[in-house]
């Protein structure tokens, strides 16, 4: 057995702490130590973008973060979207444009595209096509999650 | 929209919607239960060897580890042939495919599994499992398989040929034959015959959610399991079989699925987990690592086709004849005879012969994937028919319109049709902006095709119980992929005349439900819904007998419209007689199991524009329409969804996605960066145009629209890289080494 580690970081806004092992992925600690299990695991190597969430202001695949480099860092997952019973509009607008069929990756496309937002207020089509490059669906064909990214960040800046 | 409707056809939020963008929605690798452990499937590194020995005691050994089981631990039982939805099995494939005994046929078969206290201990005791090998010489394209001499998968495998047993040993499991009129003096009426070769690759459904299976060997004797499927009463049902075990001592748990495309139909780790379970005494889950899922599940068969068409100087095709050979992978049962039954399907022809041939292949056991087997038959079809437009000079569309399948066409398999929309999808097309644009620029092409798929019906069961406060729960067996809770409530409340949030959909475990056959099949909005449908009139059916109770007549007078129950001059809600149940006898549930007979075909067709970089042979769409015959969109969103999804599926195929096998048989792209899917980056938006000529069967006409927008994109891209690169393309996929090949072959 490997000895676990003590860490300490701060998940959607609410001070955590968790014992993993070193081995274990972010991924892994979020949904199975902690519960949070809306990322979800698609590839496990950084490929399909399912498990994407925000760290410290960057998003990243937290199946190539292991647990351990969460000390001390901030962490923001699919479930940290919402405020309280509102949604984001940014869910309101996949709801609205059906931009999610079977639903798997929605909460990575989700995460990528509020730090998209956060970031630029007013993306064109293509740099919400390039920003959401790396979260793969097979449903949709991408079409209305485009869609639905660009009608929010229509309505929020309008 | 026609407005004979209040709810079908509009575009409600879906019932599951906040559960699906707050990440509340359970999917099968989300259930933790008390006291669960980790399993870890061990896989072979060979594509075909002899098990000549395993031991597993080092890892049974390991600290941590609860149990470990082999194709040994299976129930011994005489083998049998079993359906189990999918045609007839023996069993001992079935469960070879599970754990594999005696040979291994692929790489990536499983061979052994383990549990743990966590994953990756129960990962590490794998490795510790030692299995002796005595490896064997492979075969992994069907032409190979086909040939005397080639390495045989299964010594106990006998051709069936054109429905009869033989005693032929080999890798064809069957060569079937579809003969319509005599398609040699059919070739003799032909003023123009064009004939070619095809292949396609093998492919996979490439859905993001891996295969996962969670299992519980009760202390009651009862397995319960908690999985992702596309049909849960196949779990049930494959399980009870290979565990030797009644059907009611299996309850099936759906939980959200992450996509399936047909490759969730398989059962892989059910059983194994059940196995687990039983061993250790705890449950145990199972979740397959990506690699497994490439390497030992899903893929949709390559194939080599030939198609030869006959036509006249003014366009009517005289005669067809197709040959196809379908990859089965490891065992029988390729989609080689749905894609037969499409190949010619669009079109009214009266001289047809189809030859089909099932060929093992040291890959893994393929699996339906959305219209399975009909876009390796279109992208022959519709390849030989855009090279016969432009032989015969006539264009595209006009020629396919010569020619197209109506009502009253009869397939060479058999089928005549009742009224289908082959005929409107292509004057859709025809008619359409995109059709009539200029599309200017060098290296620039268009290429149109169509395709079709047959649907199915199957049985479903749907109940619904009335709530007091006007609201109705109602509860289905059919897994949903892609939004089918709210299309089959919106046609139960298109019955009772509520609006589609008043109907509170749930798909629930095979205890608590009547049985339902797989989500696939385009079948259902189309069969689900229709029980839905008759059901919500068995409510409409005892809502009129309270209301008569309450107005003291019968019920045959009591009239029901948009959800307000008269008679007499007296009047009431739905909502005011729900209220009333307890003072009028009680509750209401309407109740239907269905098996519905009247399945309606769905044609569809693509326009696109392509570029080609005549530097690196890279294909762009520029622009795509997709059409289809919906029959009747009950929610179009949903609808256009299912067809953007398919074409971009489509697209990956054509361009991208395949199988990169080393001559030993081993997958060398099996991630999800190098087998290469479309990303966002790779597409235009995916335009939609609906046609609606309604199943005359189906109370709202559905026809169901999961399948047929994946048959023609393959085809229609490589007729737009002809006119962009002057090449014909008669190989998936067209990546760029291919495109380049071709083009510096070009005379």
């Amino acid at each position: 057995m490997h000895k676990k580690v003590h860490v300490q970081a701060t998940i959607n806004n609410e001070p955590v702490e968790f014992l993993c092992e070193p081995r274990q992925s972010l991924l892994e600690c979020l949904r199975d130590i902690l519960g949070l299990t809306g990322t979800k695991e698609g590839c496990n190597d950084g490929n399909c973008g399912a498990c994407t969430v925000v760290l410290d202001d960057r998003i990243v695949t937290s199946c190539l973060v292991l647990g351990v480099e969460a000390q001390g860092r901030k962490i923001t997952t699919i479930e940290g979207i919402a405020e309280g019973h509102k949604l984001h509009p940014l869910q309101q607008a996949f709801l609205e444009n059906a931009a999610l069929q079977c639903g798997v990756c929605t909460p990575g496309f989700l995460v990528a595209a509020k730090a998209l937002l956060d970031a630029e207020p007013n993306p064109s089509e293509e740099r919400i096509r390039l920003w959401l490059a790396n979260n793969l669906c097979r449903c949709t064909g991408y079409d209305k999650i485009v869609r639905a990214v660009k009608q929010c960040a229509t309505e929020v800046n309008a | 929209m026609s407005s004979q409707f209040q709810v079908v056809g509009t575009r409600p939020v879906r019932h599951d919607g906040a559960d699906k963008v707050t990440g509340r929605a359970l999917y099968g690798a989300d259930i933790q239960l008390a006291g669960l452990i980790h399993g870890f499937v061990l896989r072979s590194p060979h594509a075909h060897a002899r098990i000549k020995r395993i031991d597993t005691s080092k890892a049974e050994a390991f600290p941590g580890v609860k149990a470990v089981i082999t194709a040994a631990d299976f129930p011994v039982t005489p083998d049998r042939i079993v359906d189990l939805g999918e045609g007839d099995t023996p069993l001992s494939y079935v469960r070879g495919n599970m754990l594999a005994s005696g040979k291994v046929l692929y790489k990536g078969h499983a061979v052994a599994a383990v549990a743990a206290t966590n994953v990756h201990i129960a990962e590490e005791a794998a490795s510790l499992i030692e299995v002796e090998y005595e490896p064997l010489p492979c075969v992994l394209t069907a032409p190979d398989a086909m040939k005397d001499g080639a390495p045989i998968l299964h010594d106990d495998l006998r051709m069936k040929e054109l429905g009869e047993a033989t005693d032929k040993p080999g890798n064809v499991a069957e060569h079937f034959r579809h003969v319509k009129g005599a398609v040699e003096d059919g070739f003799q009426l032909a003023d123009k015959i064009i004939e070619r070769e095809f292949s396609t690759a093998t492919v996979h459904q490439g859905y993001i959610e891996p295969h996962n299976a969670t299992a519980l060997w009760n202390n009651d004797g009862r397995v319960l399991v908690w999985c992702s499927t596309q049909g849960s009463f196949v779990v049930r049902d494959v399980t009870a079989c290979v565990l030797d075990l009644p059907v009611s001592q299996v309850k099936v748990t759906p939980m959200e699925i992450g996509g399936g495309f047909g490759g969730k139909i398989p059962v892989y780790l059910e059983p194994v987990a059940a196995l687990l379970s039983k061993k250790s005494g705890r449950p145990v889950k199972i979740v397959m690592p990506r690699q497994a899922v490439l390497e030992a599940t899903g893929p949709t068969p390559g194939s080599s086709i030939k198609v030869k068409i006959g036509a006249t100087k003014d366009g009517r095709f005289t005669a067809a004849q197709a040959t196809l050979a379908y990859e089965a992978g490891a065992y029988p049962g390729s989609m080689v005879g749905p894609g037969a039954m499409c190949v010619f399907a669009a079109y009214d022809i009266d001289h047809i012969t189809i030859d089909g041939y099932d060929v093992c292949v040291n890959k893994p056991s393929t699996a339906a994937y959305r219209a399975p087997g009909a876009s390796n038959a279109a992208f022959a079809t519709e390849s030989v028919v855009d090279e016969l437009a432009e032989t015969l000079g006539i264009d595209p569309i006009e020629l396919r319109l010569r020619n197209a399948a109506k009502e009253g066409t009869r397939r060479a398999d058999g089928p005549k049709y009742r009224k289908i929309g082959c005929v409107e999808v292509l004057e859709a097309m025809k008619n359409h902006p995109h059709y009539k644009a200029p599309l200017e620029g060098p290296n620039r092409g268009r290429g149109v095709a169509v395709g079709f798929w047959f649907n199915v019906g199957l049985p479903s069961s749907v109940n619904i119980a009335v709530n007091a406060d006007g609201t109705v729960n109602l509860v289905e067996g059919s897994t949903d992929i892609g939004g089918t809770r709210t299309s089959i409530a919106m046609q139960a409340a298109e019955v009772l005349g509520l609006p589609a949030e008043s109907v509170l959909p749930s798909v629930v475990d095979t205890d608590s439900i009547g049985f339902t056959a797989v989500t696939g099949g385009s079948r259902t909005t189309f069969a689900t819904g229709w029980a839905a449908h008759d059901a919500a009139q068995d409510v409409v059916r005892q809502i009129k007998e309270r209301a008569a109770a309450l107005w003291e007549t019968t019920a045959d007078k009591v009239k029901h419209s948009r959800g307000v129950y008269s008679c007499n001059g007296k009047s009431a809600t739905f909502a005011e007689l729900a209220a009333k149940l307890g003072e009028t006898g009680g509750p209401v549930v309407g109740r239907a199991a269905i098996n519905p007979r009247g399945v309606g075909g769905s044609f569809s067709g693509v326009i696109t524009d392509v570029e080609v970089d005549p530097d690196t042979g890279k294909t762009t769409i520029l622009r795509f329409t997709s059409f289809q015959d919906a029959g009747r969109a009950i929610h179009p969103s949903y609808v256009e969804g299912q067809m953007q999804g398919g074409s971009v599926q489509g697209i990956g195929w054509a361009l991208n996605e395949e199988y990169y096998m080393s001559a030993d048989g081993v997958m060398q792209n099996s991630s999800l960066l190098d087998y290469r899917m479309p990303t966002s980056l790779d597409l235009p938006m995916i335009d939609t145009h609906i046609v609606e000529v309604p199943n005359p069967a189906h109370p709202f006409g559905v026809r169901g629209v999961g399948e047929a927008n994946i048959v023609p994109p393959p085809a229609a891209i490589a007729n737009a890289i002809y006119r962009a690169a002057g090449v014909r393309m008669r190989r998936l996929p067209m990546n760029p080494p291919a495109v380049m090949e071709a083009v510096w072959r070009k005379p």
